[in-house]
């Protein structure tokens, strides 16, 4: 993406880097459209703690490892560049790991696997692939926060009907009281969160008009 | 007639298009080819096979699916005074069971037909027959003690992401009353099995020893706790020809495998239902209940494989569910190969998952989803054979 004949230093937040922000966040969503993470989409979505706690992880893991990349992309032979952006991961998401089990220790623990399983969640990978080797850092940094708060969106939505219907909380906190609000088992279920992301996708795509083809 | 037939005329041009309220073209088209026989015919050449239509197979499954429908009524007459040692007539049960049961009905058409009607205008085609059977077929594999609430609730998810989702009526993956059945069973476990659900007592005493527990209840238990299977093991005070006639408690219209065959029957002559799945479904479960009864080991184990047939929800599935023409498969070679899993895989979840006593609900969702597979090696190895043969 060389641009050689516009040589003039682009506006901090041109119209294409704003794109570069919003796509990812609506029409360019990397679950609703690109149906990608959908793992963890359905395993972490129990509860809203776990799952902004994750959004954030993977929001730190993602903008950071884009930005590295990015930064080192002229640099990194294009033969083993994808075991480079594994150690670049792999150390991120170390450094998440630690920090949780540092400072949310319970959370951690419900979380388990599914922190060091950002490493192999294919929308860090696949921006990085796609976006960052190419890219400036600032565009890399901008497509990142993109990504990962359409990624977050999503599965905050998708907490909040099952945390909602599932067990009548928000945030641990009772909404819907026992007296009268029967806790919906199914809500607790992964396939909840798969068909929860499948209205997602529907009302957003009969919003836009999208047609897979 | 002839009056009615003034008013619709009457009222039509509002309807129709350019008209006051067009906007509920659907719904009224729907009522009144309910009323009348529609006038449409079909221009340019058909292929005609059969004067049947949609309405007419729908009403037909509802006629089959009557006997059974009326035998649970009176069943849970009958099982209630049984419980409270009191003497009923034939007609006192039967009554008792209707009140319980016409809530049910009412709510499970009254919420499916009106989401139906929405998704029609709102789409723009007319509103399709395919609830008349499903809204039917909710109520009846119900526990009869299930709140209202949730046999709406439960109608509205298997209308919309049942079926709605995937295009309406005639596209749907999987059966519409099951995956009702599948939301309750997952999401309000307690009230969808036990002993307290099948037969309500109200305020009412039970009589010294009363167990509302179902056979399956009962057998799933015995084995739990290592006992094998004898034949007390039947729900309270009953036996196998008691499971036959269907005087146990159990789901609304689940119990009797004689009303059940009836409507079997009825399918099968009118074409309707498949007789290859009901008894490839049959065979499947018979086999895979020989199998384990060579293996023997707990009640699961010995029972003996025919039992499979008549308790539980076994044989309403394999006659009502299974062979529902759109989620089934559709070759006949299909056909036998999916009864058949659905028969097997009964068996299996009945036996090892101790979570689940009952199996043939999952069995034929799970059949379901496999079923475009099915039918796709089916074509593919058809015409891997043709093309063998064209060579040769």
């Amino acid at each position: 993406m060389s641009d050689n004949i516009e040589k003039k230093s682009e506006p901090l937040l041109s119209k294409k880097r704003k794109e570069l922000l919003s796509n990812p966040m609506d029409s360019d969503n990397p679950i609703t459209i690109q149906v990608l993470g959908i793992c963890s989409a359905l395993a972490v979505t129990i509860a809203l703690e776990g799952t902004v706690i994750m959004a954030i992880a993977v929001f730190f893991v993602l903008v950071m490892a884009n930005v590295i990349i990015s930064a080192l992309r002229n640099t990194i032979p294009n033969r083993i560049r994808i075991i480079v952006q594994l150690v670049v991961v792999a150390s991120l998401v170390a450094v998440v790991d630690q920090v949780l089990r540092a400072f949310a220790y319970e959370q951690s623990k419900a979380l388990s696997v599914f922190v060091g399983l950002i490493i192999t969640n294919c929308i860090v990978m696949g921006r990085l692939e796609a976006f960052a080797l190419g890219n400036k850092p600032w565009d890399s940094f901008l497509d990142g926060v993109g990504n990962a708060v359409g990624y977050g969106w999503i599965i905050i939505a998708i907490a909040f009907v099952r945390e909602l219907f599932g067990a009548g909380k928000l945030f641990g906190q009772v909404i819907l009281s026992k007296e009268w609000y029967v806790a919906n088992g199914f809500f607790a279920t992964p396939a909840a969160a798969c068909i929860i992301l499948g209205v997602i996708i529907w009302v957003l795509r009969a919003r836009s008009g999208y047609v897979e083809d | 007639m002839k009056f009615l037939r003034d008013k619709v005329d009457l009222l039509k041009p509002h309807f129709s298009e350019g008209g006051k309220l067009s906007f509920l073209h659907s719904t009224f088209d729907a009522i009144e080819t309910f009323l009348f026989v529609p006038n449409h015919t079909t221009k340019g050449g058909a292929h005609i096979k059969d004067g049947i239509d949609l309405k007419r197979t729908m009403f037909f499954v509802v006629i089959a699916l009557i006997p059974a429908l009326l035998f649970g009524m009176w069943n849970l007459g009958y099982q209630f005074h049984r419980a409270t040692g009191a003497e009923a007539t034939l007609l006192e049960n039967f009554w008792h069971g209707l009140l319980q049961t016409l809530p049910l009905i009412i709510v499970s058409y009254g919420v499916g037909l009106a989401i139906e009607m929405a998704f029609a205008q709102f789409k723009g085609h007319p509103v399709n027959e395919g609830f008349l059977v499903s809204g039917l077929l909710i109520p009846m594999v119900m526990p009869v003690d299930v709140p209202l609430w949730m046999v709406g609730v439960a109608t509205a998810f298997a209308v919309v992401i049942g079926k709605e989702v995937f295009g309406g009526t005639g596209m749907n993956l999987l059966n519409p009353a099951l995956t009702a059945r599948m939301f309750l069973y997952i999401g309000y476990t307690p009230e969808m099995s036990g002993e307290k659900c099948w037969v309500p007592l109200g305020d009412q005493a039970a009589v010294e020893g009363y167990s509302g527990a179902t056979t399956l209840g009962n057998i799933a238990s015995a084995s739990a706790d290592g006992s094998g299977w004898s034949d007390s093991l039947f729900s309270w005070g009953t036996g196998a020809m008691d499971s036959i006639y269907g005087t146990i408690p159990g789901s609304v219209a689940e119990t009797s495998v004689i009303a059940i065959l009836i409507g079997a029957v009825f399918l099968i002559a009118t074409g309707i239902g498949s007789w290859r799945i009901m008894l490839s479904t049959i065979l499947g479960g018979l086999a895979m209940g020989a199998i384990l009864n060579l293996v023997g080991g707990n009640a699961w184990y010995d029972m003996p494989a025919w039992y499979h047939l008549i308790i539980g929800g076994f044989m309403f599935g394999a006659v009502f569910m299974a062979t529902d023409p759109v989620s089934a498969a559709q070759t006949t070679r299909g056909k036998w190969i999916y009864g058949f899993f659905i028969g097997v895989i009964t068996v299996l979840i009945r036996v090892y998952n101790p979570g689940y006593p009952e199996g043939i609900m999952m069995a034929i969702l799970l059949m379901n989803v496999f079923a475009p597979l099915i039918d796709y090696y089916v074509v593919q190895s058809n015409i891997k054979m043709r093309l063998k043969r064209v060579k040769a």
